[in-house]
């Protein structure tokens, strides 16, 4: 019996969890299309899609239905089976790298993986194989272009990317992400104010490498037409949309995990600021107070009864956040048992916050900056951001012997890794003026590269 | 039991892709291949509980190498290679060089004096719970007991890296 029930801990719960995450992700990355697509009609002062349900909030709903239904076209000089197969493996890699994340002290599908960063990281960047077998089995010029795009700027910026995560990880000494996490709420600290040159590398990487604006040079439209995706129509193209969308979230995991604190609420470890406990629920009443308020100003019954049941979810789910924070204040010798609804729910809520406000400043960098040429994307690849993070690997380096050798801990550390982080920036500068010298004989605006245009 | 079903499953299929790999006539066919075969051995090394070796076979090996490869590929003119000849020709030196391997691993068998079927001296499996931690170890004994070969590695790679950029500045 007893082995039975481990048995099923061990294969059947991993399972099921990976079975809902694979099934609850389509909805969740077409909410985030649409975010996206409300966002850029904000900044452009224009109103979005209105038409599918109130505000447009059914629009993913009837995109999936269209996409589901439309006629799947194989170009006829395509290869069969590596066309078939690229989507696949471009999904398969993003959704299996989920699977190390840890939303939660107890949310996490592979539980206490030792080798937790690498095996997401590792694993995602796999994902690059489905972009370009599929660009070349299309057998289309545009879709060639736009692989080989990929992989080239995918293999620069890696490098940058690694190097980031190798400083953040010099103060964990740990690959597990659920103690990189702890490591922070230890220290009481993030890590990003320690590593700030390391957080901001990651940051440019992360973009580029899910080839978003303004590096998405692999799908350039007034370039290329769509890059690798040129010749996908139907689910095959949804598929390369699920994976571009999913290796977003797993991007902004893997640096809310290392830099952000990941489920740890912000000065989790200050006695004094535990009143921020209420923020999750403060947060979501006002969100309903909000709508109940914009009621009356919806145009049709049905508007307005769904305005009125967002606003009863989000009052809902206010007052189960508020419960494990409640109960410890009027009886605390509950508080041992309220203790892990606590982490698991708060944990959760900051969590999803932190990743969607790292996606949100994707969104914000797309729809403000316009697209880099190809040349100047590799040149600032391999020019700025490969040699500021080796450098910021070496001090960081050296800033944690320091620290060790003064026995600093938590916000001490700062002392020494501020300078570090200033030595950094005064050596980017110097990157950045060698280079403007080097440029000052010919034209910079002279595409020298091969693969520019 | 599940532990030799995941064995063989991943050990036929990183022999079965190898040799697809080598037959194949498509370029990116026998590229695809390969990469089954990487991951089929990183398999392996996640069957035998070392973590660390599995994410890195597929970090530098499928994520790092085969991307380059892939990416040379895909500028070579496909329909010239199918053209030339698959092999080389070497039938001789290639029977020899097989013969030699099917001799070491016999003379292993021979030694520890059982055949095959009946086993090699093992390793008693530890229980999952007890396994030390993996690149923790791995780093102790590259940074100990093995830290002169690991920096004549390094040392190697930095010569390589460098001659591959002075190669590529000279056309300039």
């Amino acid at each position: 019996m007893q082995a039975t029930i481990e048995f099923l801990k061990l294969y059947w719960a991993p399972l099921l969890c990976g079975v809902a995450v694979v099934a609850i992700l389509p909805l969740v990355a077409g909410y985030i299309v649409l975010v996206e697509r409300k966002l850029m009609a904000d900044m452009q002062a224009r109103l979005g899609p209105m038409r599918v349900g109130p505000h447009g909030l059914l629009q993913p709903i009837a995109d999936a239905v269209k996409l589901l239904i439309k006629e799947d076209i194989i170009p006829d000089n395509a290869d069969k089976m590596v066309f078939w197969l690229a989507p696949v493996l471009s999904v398969g890699a993003a959704l299996l790298s989920l699977a190390g994340l840890a939303i939660g002290p107890a949310f996490q599908i592979a539980q206490d993986i030792n080798i937790g960063i690498l095996f997401v990281v590792g694993i995602s960047a796999l994902g690059i194989f489905g972009i370009v077998l599929g660009g070349w089995a299309s057998n289309s010029h545009y879709s060639l272009m736009g692989a080989l795009r990929s992989s080239a700027q995918l293999v620069s910026y890696e490098t940058a990317a690694g190097m980031a995560l190798v400083s953040a990880l010099l103060f964990t000494g740990t690959l597990n992400i659920k103690s990189i996490v702890e490591v922070q709420s230890k220290e009481g600290i993030w890590f990003v104010m320690l590593a700030p040159v390391a957080f901001f590398t990651y940051l440019v990487a992360s973009i580029a490498e899910t080839n978003r604006a303004p590096f998405d040079l692999p799908e350039a439209e007034s370039e290329l037409v769509a890059g690798y995706m040129t010749e996908f129509s139907g689910f095959r193209w949804s598929l390369y949309f699920l994976a571009e969308y999913t290796n977003m979230i797993v991007v902004a995991s893997v640096a809310t995990t290392l830099f952000l604190g990941g489920w740890l609420r912000p000065f989790a470890s200050v006695r004094r600021l535990n009143f921020l406990d209420f923020i999750p629920t403060l947060l979501l009443v006002a969100v309903a107070a909000y709508c109940v308020m914009r009621t009356p100003k919806q145009p049709t019954r049905v508007q307005q009864l769904f305005m009125l049941a967002v606003a009863g979810l989000c009052f809902a789910v206010g007052l189960v956040l508020l419960a494990p924070v409640i109960v410890p204040l009027i009886n605390p010798s509950l508080r041992v048992v309220v203790a892990p609804f606590y982490a698991g729910i708060h944990g959760g809520f900051w969590f999803i916050l932190k990743v969607s406000l790292y996606i949100y400043f994707f969104m914000w960098l797309r729809f403000t900056i316009p697209r880099y040429r190809f040349d100047q994307l590799m040149r600032l690849g391999w020019h700025f951001l490969i040699p500021l993070s080796i450098i910021n690997v070496l001090l960081v380096g050296v800033a944690l012997i320091a620290g060790s050798y003064f026995n600093l801990h938590g916000w001490g550390l700062l002392l020494v890794t501020t300078p570090a982080a200033v030595i950094t920036l005064v050596a980017a500068l110097m990157i950045l003026a060698a280079e403007k010298q080097r440029d000052a004989g010919h034209d910079p605006n002279a595409a020298s590269d091969f693969y520019a245009g | 039991m599940l532990d030799k079903l995941l064995f063989y499953f991943f050990a036929a299929l990183a022999v079965g892709s190898a040799v697809l790999m080598v037959t194949r006539r498509n370029v990116v066919h026998g590229a695809i291949f390969l990469i089954t075969a990487l991951l089929a051995t990183a398999g392996i090394f996640l069957q035998l509980r070392a973590e660390f070796l599995f994410i890195v076979q597929i970090i530098l090996y499928v994520g790092g190498i085969m991307v380059l490869f892939v990416f040379v590929i895909m500028l070579v003119n496909l329909d010239v290679a199918l053209q030339q000849i698959q092999f080389a020709r070497q039938k001789w030196v290639a029977l020899l060089v097989a013969l030699a391997l099917a001799g070491q691993v016999g003379l292993m068998f021979w030694s520890s004096g059982k055949m095959p079927g009946q086993g090699l001296p093992m390793l008693t499996a530890a229980a999952a719970s007890s396994l030390p931690p993996n690149s923790e170890e791995v780093a102790k004994s590259l940074f100990s007991s093995y830290l002169l070969p690991f920096e004549i590695a390094s040392v190697l790679l930095l010569v390589a890296m460098i001659g591959a950029v002075v190669m590529a500045k000279k056309r300039t």
